[in-house]
């Protein structure tokens, strides 16, 4: 099959816009994962949130998109502090299955509320006005809300990965997961930076959620088919490893958008071809450390 | 040992005289098919310590297989439910030789990996008939004699056929490679250290386990007349994982009733909602049928906290606590 | 001693599983559907009420016996559609049963009626093999079915000057059949097909395929999905501009989908459907009968539904009978028309009506909300249904 330049350059950019949006949603999930121990399963829940949040705010009250990218993490990371707090707590000294299930009953109830209430066609949120419109860059059109989708993951990705591990925070906080008593030693208060740190690997997942409103049509299974894609990625990536996880979702999503052209059919499944293959290469994945 | 004898007794006649008392058939074999999946299930998770995220694949597969050769090679059902039975040895084989070496969360992630690929092929291949299903598997004569088209027939033959393999799964455990299983649960170092090839335990557990939820499918198929997607899609993955925690993860009789109660949800939960509503006056109940997911949701979330032993861990440890003299029955849960 | 506790603990489930037949005292009309995933807005709970609608509007009762309407929600799965579907056979004396969305459920549960022998109407499955490969005497495909979009659609969008296509197709049995057919009937009056790509069912991000369909140049692009898939694909084609160089065909589009995107995302958008609430009085009376106890206007598979579940209690009436195989013998002879359809049941068990091909208003055309489409061309129903030359079933021969 013979496939022309601009087209394949139009992929492989396709595929890096896709890919930023990937790195963004696993990262909350690999934070999460690398500082507590704790599987994730409601993220794709939590991203649902974040957009559904969005989408109320507009057509209830009028607050616009840029409001909501600072409010909507806010919001939806108090209620994964509530979450931490009242349910989480109780099973950090178990087994990581009983995270696991706790979070995936927690996302079956969270989607089947939103679902009961707006049923599952989704709401249309639209583009917000300065975003609108495309570059048109003469191999292809990209619209400029996909560039914006990659600066702003692309920072928030940056910066989360800078907080963690060179400031003096994050020190505490991978020191604090790693050691809590010897930690709270030094009067470091160890339970709180964890809830802490829950709020802000959720906040980071409803933050791609207004990202993708004006994308993705706003619907309460939303996340349904992206949570298995963005724990395969942070699986990839190393559970524990937030650059892992960025880079894995930048190289997923060009690899995903390269089998879009030549063999599209596969484009969902071989995100799974290849963590079958990179775990039996590298058992902890690609940046992980073996626990 | 002989207490147990008689309780599984006990249910075996209760569940012989099931229909005389009003009980529905085909709502009854689908019960003892997801029985002996849970059941299949938890001999990986519960006496091995092996969570998978890719038995539908072992379901699914082996359904298709076997609907497959009943439907079109026209086999009798005896060598239908074999083949399918195969079909799942085979898929738990290559599955367990990928996955084995690697422990925990990795070692879940691999198998779901795999099944999802299963799921990628039985929704290209023609012979699954893709979204529509495969549809109108005949009931088949057993054995070329006896015909199974009756209800009730098909359900005493199924009834014996989950009867065995559950026995089957009862004899694998109280067997000294079942005792190994244990040991490699409790601390797989140690049981290195005593020198037993522990992948090839965990290898061979993964292919008992796989081979009677083929089993389950097979014999799924055969008593509702198709196999479709929802068999090899990670859903039922899932949902062998709540019937297996709900019942009580480790303890024989737990998966039975883990799967009762899920099957019972998923079918009857109108009609619970309803009941509910005229008991207690309370209108929002009669939804309840439209809520399968939150109630499921639910449960996952309160059982995890609260609820970690199952309903029959639950139940045996009353007991245990109460029956001091018998506490001691080391026998491993029953 | 712990052990008698299992048996206790089964026995009852038992009690649960255990259902006392009822004797034939009441007319019971079963409607197993999605109400709760991913197709629960185009029929759902909507098509319940709709049938409930029918049944109180009938006044009730019928040879004399009150109706009782039992529903389920199959969860997309058809295990237990067809479960549900025969115990309520074996147990509860079901009269007769409605089939919902998903052709995989609607096969599973013709299935079951064909060995119980009884009355089977379905509305929203889609896949024609229902009446054709898959045909049995006691179907009743009331509404649409693939064949219909694909000859509607195509056909009638080549005959508007649509002649070069590309085919954004989901990638399971259901799209690929939508393509197949479409792009048989394109070829066939003259259209050309340029091209096709497959995506993976529930794809969010349909960036990727649009392009290329920008690429090839066609004048149309099929939309051969369904659901989240085409609402995704047609907000994406919008951003994308790719509405400005082609005309998007939905193949399988229901006026839910069309309220959740807005008209904004969906203007100029060609689709074919049963029936609008907008077409006559009599529909806008249905329309606001249904609207005023929903507070949506219902699609045309929950209009059916009603339509259907008239049709059926009309028949019973006239056959004196609630027994299928008379009842049926009186479907296939009455001639129906109401604020539904006009038209007739053929002996395949094929409702053939009237289709209608629509286009999407522009928001400035729009006077209400709802208000979205106006009628582009109506369809012949012995034009747009399967004929007897195509179709293999050995009940139309």
């Amino acid at each position: 099959m013979s496939v022309s330049l601009p087209a394949l350059l139009s992929q492989l950019l396709l595929g890096l816009v896709n890919g930023s949006f990937y790195a963004m949603l696993s990262l909350g999930l690999a934070v999460i994962f690398g500082l507590l121990n704790v599987i994730n399963f409601a993220h794709g829940a939590l991203f649902m949130m974040g957009a559904v949040l969005t989408w109320m705010a507009m057509n209830y009250f009028e607050v616009n998109y840029w409001v909501m990218l600072v409010v909507a993490p806010v919001i939806v990371g108090l209620f994964g502090v509530l979450i931490e707090r009242l349910l989480l707590r109780w099973i950090y000294k178990l087994d990581h299955l009983y995270g696991l299930l706790l979070t995936l009953g927690l996302t079956l109830l969270i989607e089947g509320l939103f679902r009961s209430v707006y049923g599952v066609s989704g709401l249309a949120y639209d583009t917000p006005d300065a975003l609108s419109g495309a570059f048109n860059l003469g191999f292809m059109i990209l619209p400029k809300y996909r560039a914006w989708v990659v600066v702003a993951s692309l920072v928030v990705c940056v910066a989360t990965w800078f907080l963690i591990e060179k400031t003096r925070i994050g020190a505490y906080l991978r020191a604090g997961t790693e050691n809590p008593r010897l930690v709270e030693a030094f009067g470091v208060n160890v339970p709180l930076m964890i809830t802490l740190t829950y709020g802000f690997g959720v906040a980071l997942a409803a933050f791609a959620g207004v990202l993708a409103a004006p994308v993705i049509q706003v619907s309460p299974l939303m996340g349904q088919n992206l949570i298995i894609v963005v724990f395969a990625v942070v699986v990839i990536g190393g559970m524990g490893s937030i650059m892992g996880a960025i880079l894995t979702g930048l190289g997923l999503g060009v690899v995903e958008g390269l089998t879009k052209v030549f063999y599209p059919e596969a484009s969902s499944t071989v995100v799974f071809v290849i963590m079958v293959i990179v775990l039996l290469i590298r058992p902890a994945g690609l940046f992980g450390k073996e626990k | 040992m002989n207490k147990s004898i008689l309780g599984y007794g006990l249910l075996f006649l209760a569940l012989l005289a099931a229909p005389f008392m009003g009980a529905y058939p085909v709502f009854m074999m689908k019960l003892l098919c997801f029985a002996l999946f849970a059941s299949a299930f938890n001999l990986l998770l519960g006496y091995t310590g092996l969570l998978s995220f890719g038995h539908a694949a072992f379901l699914g597969g082996s359904a298709y297989v076997a609907g497959h050769a009943m439907k079109v090679w026209g086999v009798t059902p005896e060598l239908g439910l074999i083949l399918g039975t195969a079909t799942g040895a085979l898929l738990g084989w290559v599955f367990g030789l990928l996955a084995i070496r690697r422990q925990g969360i990795y070692f879940a992630m691999i198998t779901l990996a795999l099944a999802q690929m299963v799921f990628f092929i039985a929704l290209q291949a023609k012979f699954t008939g893709g979204e529509d299903g495969l549809q109108a598997v005949p009931r088949g004569k057993l054995f070329g004699v006896l015909d199974l088209s009756s209800d009730l027939t098909m359900y005493y033959v199924a009834l014996l056929i989950v009867a065995a393999a559950f026995a089957l799964i009862v004899r694998t455990i109280h067997s000294p490679f079942g005792q190994v299983l244990k040991g490699i649960k409790e601390n797989e170092p140690r049981a290195l250290s005593l020198g037993y090839d522990v992948s090839r335990f965990k290898l061979l557990a993964f292919v008992i386990s796989a081979a009677l939820s083929g089993l389950a499918g097979s014999l799924k198929t055969l008593v509702l007349g198709f196999a479709t997607l929802t068999d090899v899609h990670w859903s039922s993955s899932g949902s062998v994982i709540l019937m297996t925690l709900l019942g009580g993860l480790g303890t024989l009789s737990g998966p039975l009733v883990g799967a009762a109660v899920v099957v019972a949800l998923e079918n009857k939960i109108g009609e619970l909602g309803n009941l509910l509503a005229g008991l207690t006056r309370v209108e929002w109940f009669n939804t309840l049928g439209e809520s399968v997911t939150i109630v499921t949701g639910l449960i996952f979330v309160v059982c995890v906290l609260a609820f970690r032993r199952g309903i029959m861990g639950e139940v045996i440890a009353l007991f245990t606590r109460g029956g001091g003299k018998r506490a001691g029955a080391a026998g491993g849960g029953h | 001693m712990k052990h008698w506790i299992s048996p206790i603990a089964l026995a009852c489930g038992l009690a649960l599983a255990a259902g006392a037949a009822q004797a034939q005292d009441k007319v019971r009309i079963g409607f197993v559907t999605d109400m709760s995933s991913l197709y629960s807005d185009v029929e759902g709970k909507g098509g319940a009420l709709a049938i409930q609608m029918a049944i109180d509007d009938f006044g009730g009762k019928v040879l004399g016996m009150p109706i009782e309407l039992l529903t389920a929600d199959h969860q997309n799965k058809a295990d237990i559609a067809a479960s549900k579907a025969r115990e309520w056979i074996d147990t509860q004396n079901l009269t007769m049963l409605f089939g919902g969305t998903t052709s995989s459920t609607g096969l599973a549960m013709a299935k079951v009626a064909q060995e119980k022998k009884r009355v089977f109407m379905v509305n929203g499955a889609g896949t024609s093999a229902l009446t054709n490969e898959q045909c049995s005497p006691y179907t009743v495909h009331y509404a649409y079915d693939t064949v219909a979009l694909a000859k509607g659609t195509g056909g009638a969008v080549v005959d508007q000057g649509g002649k070069s296509w590309f085919f954004l197709t989901a990638d399971y049995a259901f799209g690929t059949a939508l393509e197949a057919d479409t792009s048989k009937v394109v070829k066939e009056k003259g259209g050309t097909v340029v091209g096709s790509v497959k995506h993976p069912l529930n794809t969010s991000d349909f960036s990727s395929f649009l392009v290329q369909a920008q690429n090839s140049k066609a004048q149309i692009l099929g939309l051969a999905n369904a659901g989240g898939d085409t609402i995704n694909a047609i907000k994406a084609a919008k951003e994308f501009g790719v509405t400005k160089t082609m005309k998007l065909a939905g193949l399988l589009v229901f006026v839910s989908d069309i309220h959740s995107l807005g008209l904004k995302n969906t203007e100029g958008l060609l689709l074919t459907t049963s029936w609008d609430w907008n077409l006559d009085d009599r529909t806008r009376a249905f329309g606001k009968k249904y609207f005023d106890k929903t507070k949506r206007m219902p699609t045309d598979l929950q209009a059916a539904d009603y339509s259907a579940t008239m049709t059926y209690l009309k028949a019973v009436e006239a056959a004196k009978s609630i027994d299928a195989d008379k009842v049926m013998a009186q479907l296939k002879s009455m001639k129906i028309d109401d604020f539904y359809a006009k038209g007739t049941i053929r002996a395949d068990g094929r409702f053939v009506h009237d289709m209608y091909l629509m286009q999407v208003k522009s928001p400035a055309e729009s006077k209400q909300a709802w208000d979205y489409y106006k009628v582009v061309a109506k369809l012949p129903g012995e034009q747009v249904f399967t004929t007897k030359a195509e179709s293999k079933c050995a009940l139309w021969k």
